[in-house]
């Protein structure tokens, strides 16, 4: 004697968002029924276990079939299996930023009056934005695991000890693993704004969809961000670097309408950047520089004998990596050579993160003054990024 | 006449990958209707084809545009080998053909493929030009409207209701045709959808025909049902009620007070000018067609048939004109005649009884006529025939209304089928089986029990003289009902004044044996039956339908002649349905039998109807958001005083009055002084099938209430199998009796509404379920409690274990009072008559035992539900405990169980109401909060050795689980209430038992349901005087126009040029804006798309392939993003099987929906099992339905139903079929908060369009 079949079907696709997120965290019907169990639903409801069991399971029958829509969210919009009503929009929206209660009461009316480009124009949010940014959104621990590597089958492969290393349940790794692999290849040779792609072909939120962009451009590069020495490091530390790198370092930065304009990085620039070199090959050049800087931070730094030491070691270090960057693999170490080449010996010494500020400032624009530099542009680009990015990545 | 029907196949979208070497599909499409195709260019590689076709034109005759679908095939292009298949699209394109109804088609429909099920959606345009017909004798009739609704649809008033009108189409199923062995299940499955489709449209067409006849120009409540015989054929058939509506266009001249005499504009309109069919007015005369329009049916109406007479089914049920005769003649016989039936326990004696209604039945006419035509047209005498033999003699039913006859009945019933098994004399049931034909085993008997409350018998209605009053009024209305054949109405909701009174539920049910070929002819050619289906079928299908034809009708005269016997003259919220396995078939039909103003009836009889009684006469319905969007009727004041009625019954009681007469009350019943007038007479409880009328006064609020049972039978063969079947039958009917009115009693009520009782068939076992909404109604007397007693008042713990029961179910009932918020009205002293008859009660409870009809004692007798142990009926001393106190008769361990739990089902959880009528008695202020829903489940019984008991507590648990279910999935819409639970069963298989619920949950305003009843409904007539002035401008500005066209055409240009030049705005567009997503994204998709296609070529990366590619990137973008921009704006479609939808006004109805679909896989496993199969089934059923309506340009569809949902399995071989009939009535609604607004365009396409507006200034 057993239920054989037991669906239930809403002309309004009914969506419980704690059974979605359960779903999304990759539990089996059993687990999730038990989560929801100690709840304290059943009590609330007065219903029994079979209730819930059999609700759970249709609620991930839902999400099955959704799941095909939702790995093409643009098709989300349009399709017609599913309904989500406008009242039920005003719930997802409320869900989904600060000033949610004022939005609700002028739902109706801001329709027609609101500008159409002001960020806050949640009402026309096609309602399943909220959904589709559940379902891309990634676990930070899991993100660290896997950023810079290559998307592939091998590394799907190794999810499992992803897995166990997280405590994120397989499933849920490998829905978060192929969302990036998915966004990746969307978006890899298209043109255009890397943000702006991700946004528009998979409706994320803005947020998430600078995440993703980070992603994306981490595993197109392959950054090495797993070493020990970068364990430190946050996902939100390599996003910020990986925007900065792509506003300035891609061939998006120069020329707008080119194929993997925000993916690659900019190869002519990187050869150029060879030329930096004679910022250090060249000692009168070298000594210049580095009066230059210690007349201006003299008193203003805390640790400025300890700068004047270890100048021309900072400096060589951060002109060398520059000098590698057009191999692939060096490329790849950006961020180990950051740390390795100036980070740490900074740290080493106590700098204050003010005193790296100063000291980068001072550093990029007293080559200016360098008469005989004739690479200022070059410099600046390459400086502006190293510059916010190791002030990002100075801290504990 | 001909016209002509333009397709254009605009685009495609979403389509799945054809071709797994490109990743992409190179699509083309097929326009088929009848035998001409046309075929677009094929748009190779895309996943999101731009055909921009040309107009295909059909140039087609009317009758084909009414029957074909329009049938629209997605292939892919394959060089090298045959074309695949991606899907279809059918459309029907009825709508089109009324000019009141939608104008154009357009829209996106999702492809669908039987074995895939959604395969990407396709934009179509159809429109229609119709010319004008002005042939007397076409076959067609296009512009007659069809709603689903079962009452006045909303933006309409009703002129004249003209009556019964049905149709039934049977052919061959292609399933079950030879062919079927050689093709593929998908060839089959779309050949039966396209038959099916190419059925109902004819049927259509037929019906169209009949009401034309008749001069109506729509038909209300049409309710078209499969058959699925199986080998025998597949059935088609559709009752409804034909009207003349008119439309609400000017509502002005219908409420001025002034207007003295509208009665002849109305009268005028449906002949002279009917609104609906143009020109077609020549049709409207019921005089040509009644010989030349049929000449070709007119073959079907001579097969000789005169054999059948003979073998006309057997009315088991006969024992009943028995009974009636002798009572008919006297109380005094009559009783002396039951006295054995209700106490002796073998009732051989009174074979003789049983046996001689066979004599009395004289029905004289040949079934195999065909009685629908003869009836539809103006020469009723034929169909008379029946009427004339048996209306002097007196009904020949009975009808017990109240409980306790009804065991006695149902003991009557039980032996005279017990008889010819004992006995072996040829008595009823047998003489069928020795008739000389000897092809159906026929056996029907009458539901008499649940005639219940009211009902009484017979007796008196024709024959007898009651009050001269009551004469008078049968008599007007008998001569406007006498001329139909069957005065049937399928409308469940009536305007106010219309019902007169309601006599109580009268059913009927027959079994019939499908294998055999009834007609001579037939057989006599085939020999064989197996073999017919190597021919034509077509050379026999045109006999076929008689057979069907006869065995409804056998029905539905049983049904009249029930009424007849309720001294009622009509039967309302009529409904038809069967249930098949293997060979066996029962057909069932139930109503209410009613009184009906005759002055609706009769053309044109309106004059006495004007504005002030409108404002008098309060609807509930107004409350939230109906305002009388109907015209109201005069009350039964105003016509009971046209009718000579000394006494007019006050609007709020008056149909509980009983339209029998007391004084030659065959039957008993408990009747009182109606507690609201306390004029009239009526019944201790009332059971009906139609909805709460408007006026009706209520004590708080309803309930649903449903009686389950599960029979095991003998798996048998053919006439064994029937017969078994039809042993079984009154049983369960006497116990579903049973435990609705024990239920009933227990929630302190006194009134079912919406009864549907269904009894499906299976191989090894019957389950029946009545659902039914119990609430108290003001003007009936208070329910008493319920009292157990023991059988064996021996032992004393037992003794004990009673009292702690009887003080549960005392606790439950108090309970459930004060949940449903039962506050009686103080009993007045009881009118001196009243006292009588209780004195008289009291008498006849001394003798109690002769007496043959006691009323007490009648009345407070309940037996277990098990029917084997009716037979061990002891009396009862009723002098003592409640007089009105039901007793439950506990005689062993088990049934004290059984009782229990049957008694008491799981509490609703707070904030929860269910019902099953349209809306909740007590409940008037609806929000806005609308979900409707499906629940399947299917329950394997792995136990073989079950027995009834166990059974029957299986089948009470799904059906509790699964509304707890319910309750549970829409907790968050709390306060609601779950209205129109339709509730479906079958036995799909030996151990299977499927349950399938259709509801729509509500929200309500908490706050205000408290608010007493009055102070509703002086809110509500507020509200509908209100609402009423208001609406004398909104039709004038809104319903004038259309709507409809507006939705499309203008929007849609809007959108092209917008979101056109919106594009390269928004490409670099750095704030991003979500609304404009959609286009932008599709755009941004398909440069993508275009992308990867150049890089597949090779051309990958380089500078040179990149422009090139770019322009034509750009140019796709556009177009593309156009058109799926148009799409993505997807109209919100709201679906509910109500006919209105709460705080929104109806304001067009576009088209009827009537959609049947097949899916099939073989590949179950995969897709999720069989609830992934039918999950996704069932949302793609829904999603198709949508775009239908929302391509009409509606946004809501009314009065859903899902007729049928048969799913069959076969997990080993990893298969599974699904079958699903919907239908409903698409229309145009708008939120009264906009209705100051523009309201022509739902909220989401304005939005839309001033977002798209926004773009463009980028």
């Amino acid at each position: 004697m057993a239920m054989e079949l037991d669906v239930f079907v809403g002309n309004t696709t009914i969506m419980d968002e704690d059974v979605y997120l359960l779903w999304l965290d990759g539990y089996t019907v059993s687990d999730a029924v038990s989560m929801r169990m100690k709840s304290g639903i059943l009590e609330q409801c007065g219903a029994s276990q079979d209730v819930l069991e059999s609700d759970t399971m249709d609620h991930y029958r839902t999400f099955q079939m959704t799941e095909r829509l939702l790995h093409n969210p643009s098709k989300l919009v349009n399709q017609l299996l599913f309904q989500i009503p406008p009242h039920r929009q005003n719930m997802l929206i409320e869900r989904w930023g600060g000033g949610a209660a004022i939005v609700k009461i002028t739902v109706q009316k801001c329709y027609k009056i609101l500008n159409p480009f002001s960020p806050s124009l949640a009402p026309s949010l096609p309602p399943s934005l909220a959904l589709t940014g559940r379902y891309y959104a990634f676990d930070e621990a899991f993100v660290r695991e896997v950023l810079g590597k290559k998307l592939s089958k091998g590394t799907k492969k190794d999810l499992d000890d992803v897995s166990a290393k997280t405590g994120i349940t397989l499933k849920s790794c490998r829905r978060q693993f192929d969302n990036f692999k998915r966004v990746f290849k969307v978006v890899e040779e298209m043109k255009g704004p890397l943000v702006e792609n991700i946004h528009q072909n998979f409706l994320l939120s803005d947020r998430l969809a600078r995440d993703y962009a980070a992603i994306v451009f981490f595993a197109n590069s392959r950054f090495e961000t797993g070493k020990k020495k970068l364990q430190y490091l946050t996902f939100e530390d390599f996003a910020f670097c990986a925007e900065q790198l792509i506003q300035n370092w891609t061939l998006g930065a120069v020329d707008s309408m080119v194929e993997d304009m925000d993916v690659d990085l900019d190869k002519e620039f990187l050869q150029d950047l060879k030329d930096l070199k004679v910022l250090i090959t060249d000692k009168d050049m070298m000594d210049q520089h580095k009066s230059l800087v210690c007349t201006a931070l003299r008193g203003k730094l805390q640790v400025f004998s300890e700068m004047e030491g270890s100048f021309k070691n900072l400096s060589r270090g951060l002109v060398n990596i520059a000098g590698k960057l057009m191999n692939n693999k060096d490329v790849r170490d950006l961020f180990i050579d950051l740390v390795e080449k100036f980070i740490e010996p900074c740290k080493s010494d106590k700098w204050s993160l003010n005193d790296v500020r100063l000291f980068l400032t001072q550093h990029t624009n007293s080559v200016r003054a360098l008469d005989a530099f004739k690479h200022q542009a070059v410099w600046e680009r390459y400086m502006r990024v190293i510059q916010s990015c190791i002030l990002k990545m100075y801290h504990d | 006449m001909p016209g002509k029907l333009k397709v254009r196949i605009v685009a495609g979208r979403h389509l799945p990958v054809m071709d797994r070497a490109s990743d992409l599909t190179d699509a083309f499409v097929e326009v088929k209707f009848g035998n001409t195709t046309f075929k677009t260019d094929v748009f190779p590689k895309s996943l999101n084809p731009q055909w921009n076709s040309e107009w295909f034109k059909f140039e087609v005759d009317d009758e084909d545009l009414q029957d074909e679908p329009l049938q629209i095939t997605v292939l892919d292009h394959d060089t090298y080998s045959a074309n695949d298949a991606i899907g279809k699209v059918y459309i029907d394109i009825d709508p089109l053909l009324s000019s009141e109804a939608a104008t154009v088609i357009s829209g996106w429909f999702p492809i669908y493929d039987t074995i895939h099920g959604i395969r990407g959606e396709i934009n179509v345009v159809v429109k229609v030009d119709l010319f004008n017909d002005l042939n007397r004798f076409r076959q067609s009739s296009c512009g007659v409207k069809f709603f689903c609704t079962t009452s006045i649809p909303k933006c309409y008033k009703v002129v004249t209701v003209h009556g019964f009108v049905e149709e039934l189409v049977v052919n061959e199923d292609p399933e079950y045709q030879w062919i079927d062995r050689i093709r593929t299940p998908r060839a089959s499955n779309e050949a039966r959808q396209r038959l099916i489709s190419l059925m109902s449209g004819e049927l259509q067409r037929k019906i169209g025909l009949k009401v034309l006849e008749m001069g109506g120009n729509a038909v209300v409540g049409y309710l078209q049902c499969f058959d699925l015989e199986g080998e025998s054929g597949l059935v088609v058939r559709a009752i409804g009620t034909a009207c003349t509506l008119d439309k609400l266009s000017n509502p002005s001249a219908a409420l001025l007070p002034a207007c003295n005499s509208p009665s002849k504009e109305i009268k005028e309109s449906p002949l002279v000018h009917p609104p609906s069919h143009g020109c077609r007015s020549t049709h409207n005369s019921p005089i040509h067609t009644a010989s030349g329009s049929r000449l070709t049916q007119n073959f079907s109406v001579s097969v000789p048939t005169l054999i059948y007479t003979g073998m006309r089914l057997h009315r088991l049920r006969s024992w009943g004109e028995t009974g009636h005769e002798h009572r008919g003649q006297n109380l005094k016989p009559g009783r002396q005649c039951r006295t054995p039936f209700s106490e002796d326990p073998n009732p051989n004696t009174h074979s003789s009884g049983p046996s001689t209604p066979l004599k009395n039945q004289t029905y004289s006419f040949s079934p195999s006529k065909s009685y629908s035509r003869q009836s539809s047209s103006s020469d009723t005498d034929l169909s008379l025939t029946p009427k004339t033999a048996t209306s002097p003699k007196g009904p020949r039913i009975c009808l017990s209304p109240s409980s306790p006859t009804l065991s006695s009945d149902f003991l009557t019933l039980t032996n005279t089928f017990q008889l010819p098994m004992g006995s072996g004399t040829s008595l009823t049931p047998h003489s069928g089986h020795a008739n000389p034909v000897g092809l159906r085993k026929t056996v029907s008997f009458s539901e008499d029990l649940l005639l219940a409350a009211s009902g009484m018998g017979s007796g008196g209605s024709a024959g007898k003289e009651g009050g001269p009053p009551k004469t008078l009024l049968r008599q007007q209305t008998q001569t406007a009902l006498e001329q139909r054949e069957f005065p049937f109405f399928t409308l469940t909701c009536f305007p106010p004044g219309f019902l007169v009174h309601v006599g109580g539920v009268v059913s009927a049910r027959s079994v019939k044996l499908l294998d055999r070929i009834h007609n001579p002819a037939f057989v006599g050619i085939m020999g064989n039956t197996r073999s017919y289906k190597l021919l034509d079928w077509n050379s026999f299908s045109a006999d076929e339908p008689e057979t069907r034809d006869a065995w409804w009708e056998e029905i539905r005269q049983e049904i009249k002649s029930h009424a007849k016997a309720l001294g009622c003259h009509a039967v309302i919220g009529y409904s038809e349905s069967t249930s098949i396995c293997e060979e066996v078939c029962i057909l069932s039909a139930s109503g209410t039998a009613a009184v009906l103003n005759p002055k609706f009836l009769q053309d044109g009889s309106l004059d006495n109807y004007s504005e002030h009684r409108l404002s008098r006469q309060p609807t509930y319905f107004s409350t939230g958001s109906e305002k009388g969007e109907f015209d109201f009727f005069p009350l039964s004041k105003d016509s009971s005083s046209v009718l000579g009625l000394e006494e007019p019954s006050p609007p709020s009681c008056g149909f509980c009055h009983i339209p029998y007469d007391e004084l030659n009350m065959p039957f008993p019943a408990h009747l009182t002084y109606c507690y609201n007038c306390r004029k009239q007479k009526v019944p201790d409880v009332l059971f009906t099938t139609i909805d709460l009328p408007v006026e009706a006064a209520v004590t708080g609020k309803g309930c649903l209430i449903q009686a389950r049972l599960c029979r095991l039978k003998k798996k048998a063969q053919g006439e064994a199998n029937a017969t078994a079947i039809s042993n079984l039958l009154p049983f369960m009917e006497y116990e579903l009796h049973t435990q609705l009115m024990n239920k009933l009693k227990l929630r302190g009520m006194n009134a079912l509404f919406g009864l549907r009782i269904q009894i499906s068939v299976g191989e090894n076992m019957l389950v029946g379920l009545a659902s039914a909404t119990g609430v108290y109604l003001t003007a009936l007397p208070t329910p008493g409690g319920i009292q157990i007693a023991g059988k064996t008042p021996s032992d004393m713990t037992y003794e004990q274990h009673i009292s702690n029961m009887q003080k549960k179910i005392n606790d439950t009932i108090a309970k459930n009072k004060e949940l449903y918020e039962i506050t009686p009205p103080k009993l007045f002293t009881l009118d001196p008559e009243v006292s009588t008859f209780k004195g008289q009660n009291t008498e006849i409870s001394e003798e109690v035992i002769g007496s043959p009809i006691p009323e007490p004692r009648q009345r407070s007798r309940i037996f277990r539900s098990h029917s084997e142990s009716s037979d061990e009926i002891s009396e009862l001393d009723l002098s003592h405990g409640k007089k009105d106190a039901f007793v439950l008769e506990i005689d062993d361990a088990d049934a004290v169980e059984d009782i229990h739990s049957l008694l008491i089902d799981a509490p609703l959880p707070a904030g929860f109401y269910s019902c099953n009528t349209e809306i909740m008695p007590g409940i008037y202020n609806w929000t806005t909060g609308l979900q409707m829903f499906t629940s399947v489940r299917v329950f394997r019984l792995n136990n073989v050795n079950l027995t009834n008991q166990g059974l029957n507590k299986i089948f009470n648990d799904l059906c509790e689980n699964l509304l707890k279910s319910l309750y549970f999935k829409l907790r968050s819409m709390i306060p609601c209430c779950l209205c129109h639970v339709n509730f479906t069963v079958a036995v799909p298989e030996d151990e299977l038992i499927q349950v399938a619920v259709t509801a729509v949950a509500m929200t309500f305003d908490k706050d205000q349901a408290q608010e007493s009843w009055k102070a509703s409904v002086d809110k509500a007539l507020m509200k509908v005087i209100a609402e009423n002035e208001e609406q004398l401008q909104f039709p004038l500005e809104l319903c004038s126009d259309s709507p409809g066209a507006q939705l499309f055409s203008p929007r849609k240009g809007l959108l092209e040029s917008a979101s056109a030049q919106a594009i390269p705005g928004a490409q670099r567009a750095t704030s991003v804006e979500y609304s404009s997503f959609a286009n932008r994204c599709n755009s941004w998709i398909e440069l993508v798309k275009v992308k990867a296609l150049t890089i597949r070529r090779g051309s990958i990366k380089t500078t040179s392939s990149l422009e090139k590619a770019s322009p034509q990137a750009e140019g796709h973008a556009r177009v593309r993003s156009t058109t799926a921009y148009t799409g993505s704006t997807i109209t919100v479609v709201k679906m509910t099987p109500l006919s209105f939808i709460p705080g929104a006004k109806i304001i067009k109805y576009v088209g009827i929906i009537n959609m049947f679909f097949i899916r099939e896989t073989t590949s179950l496993r995969e897709e999720g099992g069989v609830s992934g199969f039918l999950h996704a089934f069932i949302a793609e059923v829904f999603a198709m339905v949508r775009a239908h309506v929302a391509a009409l340009g509606g946004n809501a569809v009314v009065s859903y139903i899902m007729k049928e949902c048969v799913f069959m399995e076969n997990p080993n071989k990893n298969q599974a079929q699904c079958l699903i009939n919907v239908s409903g009535d698409a229309v145009i609604f708008v939120r009264e908060s906009e209705l100051e607004a523009i309201p022509v365009q739902p909220q989401t396409t304005s939005s839309q369009a001033s977002n798209s507006g926004a773009d463009v200034t980028t």
